[in-house]
């Protein structure tokens, strides 16, 4: 299944967000947003999930929704978004719970995900009681559950410390090269667009609009560490940012002022 | 390895060194610690008893008259008679059920009129000015009108402890209601829950450290409005027997009777302790 979107604009009041955004997703393919902060990322993300109408422009899917998935577009959020409630295991099935599922077929679903994202020991843990990256984890078994046509990450990184966010960013492509699923990645932090991205999608700072789309052919397995190449890419990224965020930032303190 | 080596001998040297000339040297004040008590077990019943056993001795001395105050023995003394003949049971019976009834309808309709408040724009507009206009009224004042409508026996009493009961409630849930993080609902919305499933699984578990909170309140204002509630038509009740021991100015029985109703708050805080132990162990 894939994702089309048709020049997307939206207005907050007075404030132009985004501005004619045009882009596809392709089945298979991560796709990593990165822009200044307030550049619209996160509201380009609600739209794609549906969770917010734009002002104009439309969001399309095309192709059959894969059989089985229980929820095609489906959010992983930078603050995991998990019911401290709820035990690891409770806040998978929680998903599921409004699904036609027998008990059993749950219970088969939820330890699959666990067990395909290590967490099968923390089933009746609590989310106090897990750091950062195993919260982060549970968000995306949780996802995982669902089987996503395209899963729709929000910096999901973004409140781990590095060293986790390394170990994140491997799980997620061990995930990706085993289950090959669609992502729309958005995330302010070159490094893991550069590690994550099929293709990386460049905006402008508000009103949001695509500067450019870079391509990196590598696989994701043989991306590592040091890579001239990808450097090179990281550069060139930075270089494009590097004005708009100094920019974005100076205007966020003109509104202040 | 080397450099290793070489580095935790400087660091014991330079330790040596810090050794050697000690006498200038001063710990770095502290200035941490305090705001933060910790519970100390027994002080309670202790500054209880002190008191109870001081004002014991100041009447058995006759510096407090018995006129002014009765003696603790003596309150004791009327609470034993209490139970003896079997009055306790009878009129702590009869306080019991209008308490629970009233608070129990007083608690579920201030739910469910909170959640409404919280989660329809209709009735936050519509009830909440209501709310606010209708909670600070003492329904004492209305008595005389519960009466009218509910009649003299147990309706009116009922009706007193449920109205005192209600507002706090909606306010705490609706106020719960709202602060329940918005990015677990927008959660539960982008995984397609349903709305049933989003207000009971996200919103009310959510919302109920406040409900939990309200509970606590608006369980005191029960027990305040119990005497208020007895005190027209009542035979038997815990506040009809400190209004009869009142009128009397049979003080010893007051006094008893004002005990039974704070060891009745102790004994409903200490359940509601209970509760949230269970219902909210997810906060640790
Ligand atoms: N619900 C909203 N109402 C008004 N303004 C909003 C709302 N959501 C976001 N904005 C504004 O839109 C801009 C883009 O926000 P966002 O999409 O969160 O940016 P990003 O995720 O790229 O940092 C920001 O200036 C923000 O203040
Ligand atoms: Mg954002």
């Amino acid at each position: 299944m894939d994702l089309l979107l048709r020049g997307i604009t939206h207005r907050y009041g007075a404030t132009e967000v985004l501005n004619g955004i045009d882009l596809t997703v392709s089945e298979g393919e991560i796709v990593c947003i990165i822009g200044p902060s307030g550049c619209g990322k996160s509201t380009l993300l609600r739209f794609i999930g549906g969770l917010e109408r734009p002002d104009e422009g439309e969001v399309l899917l095309s192709g059959e929704v894969p059989a089985g998935s229980l929820n095609p577009l489906t959010y992983v959020f930078q603050d995991f978004a998990l019911l401290p409630w709820r035990s690891v295991e409770a806040n998978v099935s929680l998903v599921l719970e409004d699904h036609p599922l027998s008990a059993a077929e749950r219970e088969t679903i939820v330890a699959d995900v666990l067990e395909r994202t290590g967490l099968s020991d923390f089933r009746k843990a609590l989310p106090r009681q897990l750091s950062g990256g195993m919260k982060q984890r549970v968000a995306i078994a949780r996802a995982l559950s669902v089987r996503p046509a395209v899963m729709l990450m929000d910096e999901p990184l973004s409140a781990l410390d590095s060293q986790t966010r390394e170990l994140l960013m491997d799980d997620l492509v061990a995930l990706w090269q085993r289950e090959r699923f669609t992502a729309c990645y958005v995330t302010h932090n070159l490094a893991e667009a550069v590690r994550l991205g099929h293709r990386i999608v460049v905006l402008s700072r508000r009103p949001g609009r695509i500067r450019t789309v870079v391509e990196i052919d590598r696989d994701l397995g043989a991306r590592e560490a040091g890579d001239p190449k990808l450097d090179a890419v990281q550069r060139e990224l930075w270089q494009l940012l590097r004005d708009e965020a100094r920019a974005a930032d100076r205007e966020i303190a003109d509104d202040v002022a | 390895m080397t450099s290793l080596e070489q580095s935790s001998l400087d660091q014991t040297s330079g330790g040596r060194a810090a050794g050697e000339q000690r006498e200038g040297l001063r710990p770095v004040p502290y200035r941490g610690g305090g705001f933060r008590p910790v519970p100390i077990r027994l002080i309670g019943p202790f500054v209880f008893l002190a008191i109870v056993a001081l004002w014991e001795a100041g009447s058995r001395s006759g510096v407090i008259s018995n006129l002014v105050l009765p003696a603790p023995s003596e309150a004791f003394e009327a609470f034993s008679y209490l139970v003896e003949s079997g009055q306790l049971w009878r009129h702590l019976s009869a306080s019991l059920q209008r308490l629970v009834i009233g608070w129990t309808l007083g608690t579920a309709l201030g739910i469910t009129v909170g959640l409404a408040i919280g989660l329809f724009s209709l009735a936050r507009a519509g009830l909440l000015p209501l709310v606010s206009a209708l909670f600070p009224i003492p329904k004492i004042a209305l008595l005389p009108l519960f009466v009218i409508w509910f009649g003299i026996g147990e309706g009116s009493k009922v009706a007193t402890i449920l109205f005192g009961t209600f507002f706090p409630t909606v306010i705490a849930t609706y106020g719960g209601v709202d602060n329940v993080d918005r990015t677990l609902v927008r959660m539960g919305q982008s995984f397609g829950l349903s709305w049933r499933s989003i207000v009971r699984k996200i919103i009310l578990p959510g919302a109920m450290p406040a409900i939990l909170s309200g509970c606590r309140i608006s369980a005191s204002i029960g027990i305040i409005l119990l005497v208020a509630a007895e005190m027209i038509g009542a035979e038997y009740g815990v506040g009809a027997y400190i209004l009869m021991a009142g009128s009397l100015f049979a003080t010893d029985q007051l006094l008893a009777g004002v005990a039974i109703l704070s060891m009745l708050g102790l004994i409903v805080s200490w359940l509601i302790g209970r509760l949230e132990r269970w219902l909210l162990a997810w906060r640790g």
